[in-house]
């Protein structure tokens, strides 16, 4: 293969060419808009409008960014073309790091001992629980997330963290499944020798199965991390106080209650950088392993 | 059935005890029914709260008057009936349609093109990389830069298409563009994703099949029709099924693009439900219409399944 790769390599053709010309573009495509997202965030907002398509941020200064963290005062703000609307990034930062880490947290842990239950242990009854509860997976959540509603709402947990997390956190048919086709495939050797040894299920769990499976657990981690900081759909459902809403959402509004005529998109794109830089972060230290892991989570 | 349990036990009691494991009246999986229940008991009320009961309740929903504030009055298909009158569901469906077409077929395509193109070329993790970046951030981010890259005066696009001597186009505030649009958004977001998971698929595919195509003289674009496309038949239906259903499901870029303007021209299905029930408290009505949203589904997905074989490939 190795021999292949490197005679393919060494052929030129029009087709190759053809070829990386496509893939530069779709880089380009793809890319340019967060490289979009960083100059305007950096622009003075006025001066846009006089040098709409300059390559480099125009009047180069931070005002964006101190306006979106609060640090500008209205004068400041209103001379960088900012609109009186403003948004308490800080705030929503820590609300979007307690929802995504908490749901994360409870979601893989509580799929790691029920993948747990439905690959070591034996009990009557498994399989079909099993069956039942991928049903889950048939179900999508155009069905469900009306009463759902309507169901936090009885419990009256609307407007906090519970509401939020609750109906994400417990159960994932998916990561069930995957755990548990992963918990299968791993040798048991190590585990009977210790429960033979005499130490408990649980402790086996923690001490040896949890520790063997740990690197698909941390690819939903990652996974379920990203999916939970860039939900808006449920806690746009849930939530109508600030306290509680994560940055998707106050984005959101900052975007939609931006005056038409003549939005401060300096100040949204700043917004914007700092909604997605903990993701673009994540990216950078974890890419091979995201990449590697969508992979595999897709082909299942 | 005795076995010494001690770190000394000879080779053979292990084995045997090993072999005592598959058996599930054995003592070494005494109590292991308690503890499972007890291991998958989050996982079973998560799923009995919030997906057994409410898929119950859903459709339950569908066949009664509704607004939350007082409980539901059961009114028989009223809902439905209502439904097949009413032009603004018709219209949310036929708008949804068309997102979905240009998705799934503009989308599928690149990203298929975009898959087999980088496996023929390159390993490059960098790559990739790159081309997986619109994944990790929100419908909302993603909503929000391309509102400012499309903008009517100042969006990047325009300037361009005005540089070369073309007329600006009001893409997310005119009828005719705004689903086109908004569908590039979706495409852009979704693509790398996709290409990724078809990018895996290729690489389970033995190089020393194209080896062998090429001995006998085949060109890349005959090896990709009589190759690629045959072995990859069960990730693409995968894929194409994916796509199908999440993109039915649109509802965030057109919240923060155009909240379903102008006049209804973006209203797909989701934003219509949501509307229904929160900007108007009629959840019998709406759930109603999820119902409705969730039976195309089913039935799309399944002739999906059946037109594409998906289960098996053409190896053969």
């Amino acid at each position: 293969m190795a021999t292949a790769t490197r005679r393919r390599r060494r052929k030129f053709s029009i087709g190759r060419t053809v070829a990386w010309g496509y893939i530069g573009i779709v880089l380009i495509v793809t890319v340019f808009p967060f490289y979009w997202i960083l100059r305007t965030s950096l622009s003075n907002n006025f001066a846009l409008i006089a040098d709409p398509a300059s390559i480099l941020p125009v009047g180069f200064t931070l005002g964006a960014f101190r306006r979106v963290l609060g640090l500008a005062t209205s004068a400041e703000a209103v001379a960088e073309g900012g609109s009186g609307a403003s948004i308490e990034i800080g705030h929503f930062i820590l609300n979007s790091v307690i929802y995504a880490s908490i749901s994360t947290a409870c979601i893989v842990f509580f799929s790691s001992i029920a993948a747990y239950a439905f690959s070591r242990l034996q009990w009557r009854g498994r399989e079909l629980m099993f069956g039942i509860l991928l049903c889950a997976l048939m179900v999508p959540p155009v069905l469900t997330f009306l009463p759902n509603f309507v169901l936090v709402k009885d419990l009256g947990l609307l407007n906090t963290f519970a509401g939020m997390i609750l109906p994400v956190g417990l159960f994932s048919a998916f990561n069930i499944f995957f755990l548990r086709q992963f918990m299968l495939g791993l040798p048991q050797e190590t585990e009977e020798a210790a429960l033979i040894d005499g130490a408990g299920r649980i402790r086996v769990f923690f001490q040896v199965t949890l520790p063997a499976a740990s690197g698909p657990v941390f690819t939903l981690s990652i996974l379920s991390f990203i999916t939970q900081w860039n939900d808006y759909f449920w806690p746009l459902l849930v939530t109508s106080d600030d306290s509680v809403r994560p940055l998707t959402l106050a984005l959101a509004v900052f975007k939609q209650s931006s005056p038409q005529a003549q939005p401060d998109w300096a100040g949204l794109m700043a917004a914007t950088l700092v909604a997605a830089l903990p993701m673009l972060l994540l990216f950078v230290v974890f890419g091979r392993r995201i990449v590697n892991s969508i992979g595999f989570t897709g082909i299942k | 059935m005795a076995i010494v349990k001690t770190q000394a036990a000879p080779r053979s009691a292990r084995v045997k005890a090993a072999r005592a494991m598959s058996n599930i009246n054995s003592p070494a999986h005494r109590g292991d029914a308690r503890l499972a229940w007890i291991l998958i008991l989050p996982a079973l009320v998560g799923f009995l709260a919030f997906f057994a009961y409410p898929t119950f309740r859903g459709i339950y929903l569908s066949f009664t008057k509704f607004t939350v504030f007082t409980p539901p009055q059961w009114i028989g298909f009223d809902n439905f009936v209502e439904l097949a009158g009413d032009d603004v569901f018709w219209n949310s469906l036929f708008v949804t349609l068309y997102y979905v077409a240009i998705v799934v077929v503009v989308g599928t395509f690149l990203s298929l093109v975009t898959a087999v193109v980088l496996h023929r070329l390159t390993a490059s993790t960098v790559v990739r990389g790159m081309i997986i970046l619109p994944f990790l951030i929100s419908n909302v981010v993603a909503a929000t830069v391309w509102s400012w890259i499309l903008d009517a005066q100042l969006g990047i696009v325009n300037i361009a298409i005005e540089a070369l001597g073309g007329e600006s186009i009001m893409f997310l505030t005119s009828r005719g563009w705004v689903i086109p649009a908004v569908a590039i958004i979706g495409v852009w977001k979704s693509l790398g994703y996709t290409a990724i998971i078809i990018f895996a698929g290729l690489q389970t595919v033995p190089a020393s099949i194209y080896e062998a195509g090429r001995i006998d003289g085949a060109s890349e674009p005959q090896m990709f029709r009589r190759l690629t496309l045959p072995l990859m038949r069960p990730i693409l239906a995968m894929v194409l099924v994916l796509n199908v259903i999440g993109a039915f499901q649109v509802f965030d870029l057109i919240q923060v693009t155009t909240k379903g303007g102008p006049a209804n021209a973006s209203l797909v299905l989701q934003s219509y439900i949501f509307g229904k029930a929160f900007g108007q408290f009629d959840f019998g009505y709406a759930s109603a219409m999820a119902l409705t949203l969730f039976v195309f589904l089913l039935i799309i997905t399944f002739t999906q399944l059946r037109l594409l074989r998906a289960s098996e490939s053409d190896t053969n």
